[in-house]
This record gives structure tokens, C-alpha cells and sequence, in this order.
């Protein structure tokens, strides 16, 4: 991705047509199209190939004829873990474990919700102050008393700092 | 699938006389035959090596890794197709190659800039990145088994473009509307007991995120709406279109959220009136821009399933 500049305005690029190569052109768009559109004219090699690391899109090498390519010693797809599927489980538990995280996520969330809409719900109330007790009620322990700005990092940037971590995402290429 | 070959059409083809060493077998060893696209048109004359491919092109139109592009023609079809070395193009070096993004990169746009030189001369099939063949005799024989579904792509895309059109939610407003109560209010704290609930710091810090949230649900649900009238409007203008699964951020090189990627196929009447239907939808929700024109790679977009009973007949 060398050339991450989006396209040019409207008017700019509603240009006439032309035969000269763009070089500008966006690679995003030119890998979406050339990996994803046109004719796939799959031959008995018909191989999800592989995640391209930024793109997340399959590619599918198509060479003539299978035999052939046994004799030049292309067989490689079949012993490719990968491609031959060894590794589902590995992905399978990969999934699982984000499904999790997601539920956990979302339960935190919805109880910052009701923190806020119902404060008098909180068991950690101080006397008089009905409001205060609620917004620091972390029924966690501790950081119970600290304020909003410790409160936040669970959610966010706890979570920010997680993402770029994570595997990439192999399953949706397998959907 | 012989029988759709024209008598006029040289059948026992000398196809490329410059390139004498391959007519024979159809096959070099070390040597693929990538394949572009599939274009109309006859084979070409034997004085003109390079004949056969799209009015001005001839001759001069280089590939992948800078292989001369050639004409296969078979019965009223032609293959456009270069030379490419298995010591990169077979499949073990491919797939080490496929990770390196500058490889495809450089590939990518090969490939991209033969489709599109061919496409502004003549109705042109793309066909997918690293379709490789082991020697033109597979490509005639792609060309003859498959002659009725390339006539059929070729004929549905003639004299039509593509163009792109891809929306984004709009930053500006995005920003302002998802954080209003969070300017108001932090740097005049006085506001905080003034909310109906009043509480202190945290109630009031939760309350701001849930508002900011729900503003900016909003705002996507609208810009969203008008995504798909945007989508519909452009749909009944022309021939034919398709929507595209949204591209990541990463892709499209914007971090504004996609909303529309779609791709139609129009016809050079209704073109300005396309344009100016995108800039009417271009508001205060949208970020609407236009790419191409394109080759038709969105209407070609088929699969002509396995060859397995038709390689080396």
C-alpha cells in the first residue's frame, strides 16, 4: 500500500477517458478489482491462496491443467495446512475466544448504561450522595473509588490497545 | 465447443509469427502464458506481429515484468496474453511472491494498466490477477470451449464503462455532532448540576458519551439512508449495477467510514447526468466521489467453473 491517497474530488476525476496507464490510480482499487471482479476462470487448480496481510483478500491461481503443473512440481496447496485445513481448529478456537471477548465488551457497556440511568441501583451507595456513589461504583474492587478517567480504560483504551494484536482475521475468508 | 469458429478464421493458426519457437507445441519450458483479457476480434495478419490486439496498441504494449503483449485469436476471440517466467509465476515462487505486497503492487498494475489500455479501444473481459497457462495451445483451447460465455460477457459490456462510486461519511460533520456536550461542558464544569440527573464528575462523564454515542448513530443512520438513495438513483441510470461490500479503511486510504461502494455500468449518454446525480447526493451526510471510468471488471465478474475436463484434449 504505498499509495494510500484517496481519489481526487469529483469533478477531477470525471475526466475524459484515457489510455495512458494512472499510476495515481488508488491501489486499493485496482487490487479490489483485479483480485476480486472479472472472470475467474478457475482451472483444476482452484486455490484460496492466502490473506494478503492489508487486504484480507483470496486470490485464486489458475494454471491450465493440474497435471501439468504435478510435472513442473506445483502441488504445493496440498500440503499446505493452511489449505488443506489442519488448522480449523486453531481458527475455530480463535473464534470462540472472540466471541467472548465480544460478550464481555458488550456487558460492559451495558452496565455504564445503567449505572447512568438507574444510579439509584448502585449497592454502593454513600449516604447523601446518591449520584456520586453510582458513578464510582465498580463492583470490580478495585479502582472502585478512582474517578472517570481510570473507569474509561477498561472499555477504551484497554481495548484500543488490544486490537492491533489481535490475529488477523482469517475466518471471514472462510465464510 | 469447435463448432463456433468462423470459416474465415484460421484455424491451424500461425498466430504469432514473430514468435516462432512457441507456435509449434504452444509451450516453453520456464514459461507461462498470463493471461489479461479476452477482447473481440480475428487473428491478426502475419505482417503484423502484434495485429489483433485493440486499434492502437499495437506493438507497444508491454505486461507484467515487461512482457510484450500478443494476440491469441481463436474463432472471433482474442486472448491477450503475455510471457511470464514459472521461476516466479509457478506456483511455489507465486506464493511466496503473493505476501509481499510490493510484488502484487507492481503486478497489480501491470495487469490493471494492460486491461485498461485494452478497454479504451474495444469491449474487453478482464479476467482475474496471475491466471497463468502453460502454453498457448490451452489458451486457443480456453478460448474454443468458452466462446459462448466470453460472446456473452463481451456483447453486454460493448460500448458501456464502469464507474465507481464511493461514499463516505462526512468527517466534518461527523466531528462537530459527536461531541458537543463534551466542548460545552468540560471547560465550564458550572453546567454539570444544571443536567436533570445531576451527579458528579462520573455520572456527568458517562452521560456525555452516551449522548455523543447517540449522536453520532444518528448521524450514520442518516448518512446511511442516503447512501441507498444514492445507490438506487445511480441503479436507474444505469445498465446494470452492483454494490460492493464497503471497503476497510485501510483499503480505501480514508478513515471515514464507507457507506457505498458501488459500481455501475453506464452508457455514454447518461454519463453526465450520472455525474451530476452523485454530486447532487455529495451533502452534508456524504462524501460521495467518483472513480473511472474502469474497465467493466464489476460486469464481468463470473465463474466459469473447472477446467478440468477440457486441458490438453
Amino acid at each position: 500500500m504505498t499509495d494510500p491517497r484517496s481519489r481526487p474530488v469529483l469533478r477531477e476525476s470525471y475526466a475524459p477517458p484515457s489510455a495512458m496507464p494512472r499510476e495515481s490510480t488508488n491501489l486499493g482499487d485496482i487490487l479490489e478489482r483485479v483480485l476480486d471482479r472479472g472472470i475467474v476462470i478457475a482451472g483444476d487448480i482452484r486455490v484460496n491462496l492466502l490473506d494478503i496481510e492489508l487486504l484480507t483478500i483470496k486470490l485464486r491461481l489458475v494454471i491450465a491443467s493440474v497435471d501439468t503443473a504435478r510435472e513442473i512440481g506445483i502441488d504445493w496447496w496440498e500440503r499446505d495446512p493452511w489449505l488443506s485445513g489442519k488448522d480449523r481448529e486453531l481458527v475455530e478456537e480463535n473464534r470462540r475466544l472472540r466471541e467472548r471477548l465480544n460478550a464481555v465488551e458488550e456487558r460492559l457497556l451495558a452496565w455504564e448504561d445503567r449505572v447512568e440511568l438507574e444510579p439509584g441501583e448502585s449497592r454502593y451507595e454513600r449516604p447523601g450522595d446518591q449520584a456520586d456513589a453510582a458513578s464510582a461504583g465498580t463492583p470490580s474492587g478495585p479502582g472502585t473509588h478512582s474517578g472517570p478517567g481510570t473507569r474509561r480504560a477498561p472499555g477504551t483504551a484497554a481495548g484500543a490497545a488490544r486490537r492491533p494484536a489481535r490475529p488477523r482475521d482469517t475466518e471471514r475468508d472462510r465464510d | 465447443m469447435t463448432d463456433h469458429a468462423p470459416a474465415g478464421t484460421t484455424r491451424p493458426p500461425p498466430p504469432s509469427p514473430a514468435d516462432a519457437p512457441r507456435s509449434g507445441s504452444g509451450s516453453r519450458p520456464g514459461q507461462g502464458v498470463y493471461l489479461y483479457a479476452v477482447t473481440p476480434g480475428e487473428a491478426p495478419y502475419a505482417d503484423e506481429p502484434h495485429g489483433g490486439l485493440p486499434g492502437g496498441t499495437r506493438g507497444d504494449l508491454r505486461g507484467v515484468g515487461g512482457g510484450a503483449v500478443r494476440p491469441i485469436a481463436r474463432g472471433g476471440l482474442v486472448a491477450c496474453v503475455s510471457d511470464v517466467p514459472l521461476d516466479q509465476f509457478g506456483e511455489e515462487p507465486l506464493r511466496r511472491h503473493l505476501e509481499d505486497l510490493d510484488w502484487v503492487e507492481g503486478v497489480a498494475r501491470a495487469h490493471h494498466a494492460v486491461v485498461e489500455t485494452l478497454a479504451a479501444a474495444e469491449p474487453t473481459a478482464p479476467v482475474r490477477l496471475v491466471t497463468v497457462y502453460t502454453g498457448d495451445d490451452q489458451v486457443r483451447n480456453l478460448l474454443d470451449r468458452r466462446h459462448d460465455d466470453f460472446a456473452e460477457i463481451l456483447a453486454r459490456v460493448a460500448g458501456r464503462r464502469e464507474w465507481g462510486v464511493k461514499a463516505y461519511l462526512r468527517r466534518e460533520t461527523a466531528r462537530p455532532a459527536a461531541t458537543p456536550s463534551e466542548e460545552r461542558s468540560a471547560p465550564s464544569p458550572a453546567r454539570a448540576p444544571a443536567e436533570p440527573e445531576g451527579g458528579g464528575p462520573g455520572a456527568a462523564y458517562l452521560r456525555r458519551r452516551k449522548e455523543s454515542l447517540r449522536g453520532r448513530e444518528d448521524l450514520w443512520r442518516a448518512a446511511a439512508e442516503r447512501a441507498e438513495e444514492l445507490h438506487a438513483a445511480l441503479g436507474r441510470l444505469a445498465v446494470a449495477s452492483r454494490r460492493h461490500r464497503p471497503q476497510d479503511p485501510r483499503l480505501s486510504g480514508r478513515s471515514e467510514s464507507m457507506l457505498l461502494n458501488g459500481a455501475y455500468l453506464v452508457d455514454p449518454a447518461r454519463e453526465e447526468e450520472f455525474a451530476a446525480v452523485v454530486a447532487a447526493h455529495s451533502d452534508r451526510f456524504l462524501d460521495a466521489e467518483i472513480t473511472g471510468p474502469w474497465a467493466p471488471y464489476s460486469f464481468t465478474m463470473i465463474d466459469l467453473g473447472s477446467d478440468r475436463d477440457g486441458g490438453v484434449r
